[in-house]
C-alpha cells in the first residue's frame, strides 16, 4: 500500500465514502482492531475519539471541496498500533464563503463550520501523543497519522 | 441513527435528555432539537448528557452554538454530565469554563431556580 512507512505491516485498510454516517463505522472498526492488537482498555476511548475526529475532519474536508473520492483508514500493528486517516481533498481550498458551506443563505451546518475543525484538532492533539498531520500525494490530500503503545 | 432525544418539562425548565452517540452524523439532530425548543419559547434548557456514550467535537460545537443562541434570546442552557469520560472532553477543550455543568438533573434545576 503506497504511503505506508516501511517496516510496518498494514493489517486492514478501510475505504469509506466521505459521508458522516460512516464515521461511526470507522470508530467501531478502530476499537475492534485496537482490542485485537492488545491496546489497554484505558486507551480504547482515546482511540475511538481520535479516529472519529480524524475521520470527521476528513469528511468535512471532502464536503467543503465537493470531493467524491472515498477516505482511507489504514490500521497497522508493529511495536505500536498505528492508524492513518487519509483524505483526498486539497487542504485550504473551498473553505471560503460561497463554497457551498451556506445552504440557501441559511445557517452554516456545524460540520462545515471552521470552528468545528479547531475543536476537533484540539481534542486530537490532546488525546494523541504521537500525532502527525502531513500533506499526502504532493498536497492533494492530508494524512493524519497516530499511534498508541500495544500491551 | 444511534441517538435518542427526550424532552420533559420541570417547572419553567425544559430538560432535554440525550442518549447514545453524538457525532458528526447525529449532532445535527441535537442542534435542530435545541433550536426548535428555543424557537418555541422554551428558553430555559437543561441538557442531560447522562446517557451519552460518545461525544465528539461536532457535538461540543452544537452545545456551544446552543448556549450562544439561548443567551441571545435571554434564556439559559446548562448541562448535566455525571460521566468522567465525557467531562474530560469539556476540560480538554476549556469548555468546562464556558458551561455550567452539574452532576445531576436535580442539582441543575436547583441551581437555575435559585439564580
Amino acid at each position: 500500500m503506497a504511503g505506508v512507512t516501511a517496516g510496518t505491516e498494514v493489517t486492514v485498510t478501510l475505504r469509506l465514502p466521505a459521508n458522516a454516517a460512516h464515521v461511526r463505522t470507522a470508530r467501531l472498526i478502530a476499537a475492534a482492531m485496537a482490542r485485537r492488537c492488545g491496546i489497554s482498555e484505558g486507551l480504547l476511548d482515546e482511540v475511538r475519539l481520535a479516529v472519529g475526529e480524524a475521520c470527521a475532519r476528513a469528511v468535512r474536508q471532502h464536503e467543503r471541496n465537493r470531493c467524491l473520492d472515498p477516505i482511507t483508514v489504514e490500521f497497522a500493528e508493529s511495536k505500536r498500533f498505528r492508524v492513518a486517516v487519509v483524505d483526498r481533498a486539497r487542504p485550504g481550498a473551498g473553505i471560503r464563503a460561497g463554497s457551498g458551506a451556506r445552504v440557501g443563505g441559511a445557517e452554516v451546518p456545524p460540520w462545515t463550520d471552521p470552528s468545528g475543525d479547531a475543536l476537533g484538532l484540539a481534542l486530537l492533539s490532546a488525546v494523541v501523543q504521537d500525532l502527525k498531520v502531513a500533506p499526502e500525494d504532493g498536497g492533494a490530500g492530508t494524512r493524519v497519522s497516530m499511534s498508541w503503545p500495544v500491551g | 441513527m444511534d441517538l435518542t432525544l427526550n424532552t420533559r418539562t420541570e417547572g419553567q425548565h425544559t430538560v432535554l435528555a440525550v442518549a447514545g452517540e453524538v457525532d458528526v452524523y447525529t449532532a445535527p439532530a441535537l442542534r435542530d432539537r435545541i433550536a426548535d425548543l428555543l424557537d418555541k419559547g422554551q428558553q430555559r434548557l437543561v441538557i442531560d448528557l447522562g446517557g451519552v456514550e460518545f461525544l465528539d467535537s461536532t457535538g461540543l460545537g452544537v452545545l456551544v452554538a446552543g448556549l450562544n443562541r439561548a443567551r441571545e434570546v435571554g434564556g439559559s442552557l446548562s448541562l448535566v454530565c455525571p460521566q468522567e469520560r465525557v467531562l474530560k472532553l469539556f476540560r480538554i477543550t476549556g469548555l468546562d469554563e464556558v458551561f455550567t455543568v452539574h452532576s445531576t438533573v436535580d442539582d441543575a434545576l436547583a441551581d437555575v431556580q435559585a439564580s
